[in-house]
């Protein structure tokens, strides 16, 4: 006689019990829910060109009038060295990752508040929540890349063989700003005050990355702290990428781990008080 | 042939009520409740204050559901029905015990979780499948029939945003209605939507259950959808089982438990950080406080209130049902007109006729909302029952069936158009 318990074939068994400590990622959970990453990212995308009147347009205009405007006050008034390049392409090429990376936190920080019902109506992977908003930040990049070579046009650039490391670079920016983002998101849950934190956070964050200056310009001694900020060394590696300035392979090195290390931090924070958010939000 | 699909063993979850001194939702109470922690344990230890409540939203609860069983859980509000649900979910942790299932769970709380209003409702199809746990070929593969259950085609490329809130909601349940998991389980979603659309619902979710292999779980205050759609029914009181069998019979006795409780002269606790509450509540008929009174007895329900800070303008509001959750009538002082005291009070009684509402013979519960103008501070759901006896209302030994929960007083009048019998009576009939 056969007996065919449930454990027998292929049904899937699911064991809910109380969980304490870090707890870690369900990569095949992830893998096999990645759809749903696909369209909680084009939600993100449609919802964000849907109902603007330049719907596009703004990807184009908001990185171009920064950039004009930090041209005018940074580079012309103040007078800030820019490495030999026009000010202009400088500070755009730093705006590129910077833009991602700032967009990115405050997206991703306010996701799960914004998405509560997310949290206490369904299960589903929530670790997803945050990271959509990379998606719809990415596609602002990628626009954001064209306005930039038509300026490189402009100024009759040229692009070098450096090109090629700008994948890795947007993805230590993604790293770590998911790194905060998911850390972030996880606090405001909790605790509702830490959502003006934000923009402070990321403002105070700019003047401490090279966005409007070059990293020549700190003092050599200095520079490797400098890089401890993720963004010290992804700015200035974006800009040796784009405009064929010298690589500084010690700041991209220190800036790339700390980029990890924000990541790991981020993921554990999230999966360690996961458990309790649909009690708290 | 197989074991179970559900095994649930030893399930509690604890809940830790704060006081409205020590709730920390900012990061600054947090930080202020862990500088003053020294000195509230010193307090607790000296038994001054009690700062936190424990409260077993879930205690011990066990059961074994077998592939294919209809189970309807049951019991009054606050009971821990939802809470289970959450933790088979996995959308809540459990305290302690452990839930087993066996196959693919879809649970749905709420209809159309993750809607997006800016979306269309095809994009939304796509985004709530995927939410609730579809693949992307299978919302391919059921795309039409979701479209035509929903009923929605002529509007499948607008924005949701312009939907009618019937719409929504039905476009949402055909989504939900077209999972093809091992384990649903389902919160009361039913309760929204016109009653065409509510038939419609129950249909499909008979023919989803008559299917056999699927395991159902369904909470619901609508005894008569969990007669008509469950075998077996699981009660539970105070966050535990009270009784657990044929769903006839837990029906009935959960029933006859509601109507043996009955009470139109409650007390109330304070809520724990309300600033202003009910402190007793009564309902009296003709005059007289009783739990039961004839068919036609002039109602009048009285609130003592009590507040922190003095109020000029209590707002209470009320909604009676019928002991099967069919809600019959609601009035609130926050839309109607109403008096307002002259001065700001901290103790004060609110009393409200209700004239001699048509009631057919039966139990009814009523639910009581107290706040201000901004918002409600005490909420005593299903706080008291009482019961209609029969009565010979116009004295001619006529008694209507109980087609629907309340009679309507109304005026015959007839005429005829033939001259010789040309003649036009009318008569009212009221209950005083």
């Amino acid at each position: 006689m056969i007996s065919a318990t449930p454990h027998d074939h292929e049904v899937r068994r699911l064991v809910i019990r109380p969980r304490s400590g870090w707890i870690a990622i369900d990569w095949r959970e992830l893998w096999e829910s990645r759809e749903l990453l696909y369209f909680l990212v084009l939600r993100d995308v449609k919802v964000r060109y849907k109902q603007t009147v330049l719907g596009v347009a703004w990807a184009v205009l908001q990185p171009l009038f920064t950039m004009l405007i930090f041209t005018l006050i940074f580079g012309r008034f103040a007078k800030i060295p820019s490495d030999g390049v026009p000010y202009a392409l400088f500070v755009f090429a730093g705006l590129l990752p910077w833009t991602f990376f700032s967009n990115n936190i405050s997206q991703a920080s306010m996701s799960l508040m914004n998405q509560q019902t997310l949290l206490t109506k369904i299960y589903l992977p929530r670790l997803f929540i945050p990271s959509s908003s990379i998606g719809s930040g990415l596609i602002d990049l990628l626009v954001s890349f064209g306005v930039f070579a038509m300026l490189m046009i402009y100024y009759r650039v040229g692009l070098g063989p450096g090109v090629l490391v700008v994948p890795f670079l947007v993805l230590m920016t993604a790293a770590a700003s998911l790194g905060i983002g998911l850390w972030l998101a996880a606090l405001i849950v909790t605790y509702r005050d830490f959502r003006y934190v934000v923009p402070f956070l990321v403002q105070s964050w700019m003047y401490l990355s090279p966005v409007i200056y070059p990293v020549s310009m700190v003092p050599a001694k200095w520079q490797p702290l400098l890089a401890i900020n993720p963004m010290a060394g992804i700015i200035d590696g974006f800009r040796s990428a784009l405009l064929g300035l010298p690589w500084n392979y010690t700041t991209i090195g220190i800036s790339s781990v700390s980029s990890i290390l924000l990541l790991a931090f981020g993921l554990g924070y999230f999966r360690k008080t996961e458990r309790s958010f649909a009690d708290v939000a | 042939m197989t074991t179970s699909a559900i095994k649930v063993e030893g399930i509690g979850k604890l809940y830790r009520l704060e006081h409205a001194a020590t709730r920390s939702t900012t990061f600054r109470d947090a930080l202020t409740r862990m500088a003053s922690a020294p000195l509230r344990r010193f307090q607790r230890l000296s038994g001054s204050e009690a700062t936190l409540e424990d409260f077993w939203a879930l205690k011990d609860v066990s059961f074994d559901v077998k592939p294919g069983e209809v189970v309807g859980i049951i019991g009054r509000n606050g009971a821990g029905k939802s809470t289970l649900l959450k933790v088979l979910s996995r959308i809540v942790e459990p305290t302690c015990g452990q839930a087993t299932m066996w196959g693919r769970v879809a649970s749905l709380l709420e209809v159309g979780t993750g809607f997006h209003p800016e979306l269309t409702g095809r994009e939304n199809i796509y985004l709530n499948g995927s939410i609730l746990g579809m693949r992307k070929r299978e919302i391919d593969a059921q795309f039409d029939a979701i479209v035509d259950f929903s009923e929605i085609e002529r509007f499948l490329d607008t924005p949701v945003k312009r939907y009618s809130s019937g719409m929504y909601v039905r476009l949402a349940f055909a989504v939900a209605a077209h999972l093809h998991p091992e384990i649903l389980i389902v919160d009361e979603v039913l309760a929204v939507g016109d009653a065409e659309f509510q038939k419609k619902c129950l249909g499909k979710m008979k023919q989803v259950s008559a299917g056999g292999d699927r395991t159902v779980l369904f909470v619901s205050h609508n005894m008569a959808a969990v007669r008509g759609l469950c075998a077996r029914g699981i009660w539970l009181k105070d966050g535990q089982v009270a009784m657990d069998g044929p769903a006839e019979g837990v029906v009935q006795s959960y029933l006859q438990a509601t109507a043996d409780a009955a009470s139109t002269r409650v007390e109330f606790r304070r809520p724990s950080g309300s600033a202003l509450w009910i402190k007793k509540a009564e309902i009296a008929f003709d005059g007289t406080s009783s739990v039961a009174a004839p068919m036609g007895s002039e109602i009048v329900l009285s609130v003592d209130f009590e507040s922190e800070i003095p109020i000029k303008h209590p707002r209470l509001g009320f909604v009676v049902q019928t002991l099967e959750g069919e809600k019959l009538f609601q009035s609130n002082n926050r839309y109607q007109p109403s008096p307002q005291f002259e001065l700001p009070v901290s103790t004060g009684t609110i009393t409200c006729s209700l004239g001699a509402p048509p009631f057919m013979p039966g139990m009814y519960v009523v639910s009581l909302w107290l706040g201000d103008t901004a918002a409600d501070h005490h909420v005593a759901l299903e706080a008291m029952v009482f019961e209609i006896t029969e009565k010979d209302l116009w004295g001619n030994g006529q008694i209507p069936p109980r087609v629907t929960p309340m009679w309507w007083p109304t005026t015959f009048s007839f005429s005829a158009l033939d001259s010789n019998l040309l003649r036009t009576t009318s008569d009212t009939y009221k209950s005083s």
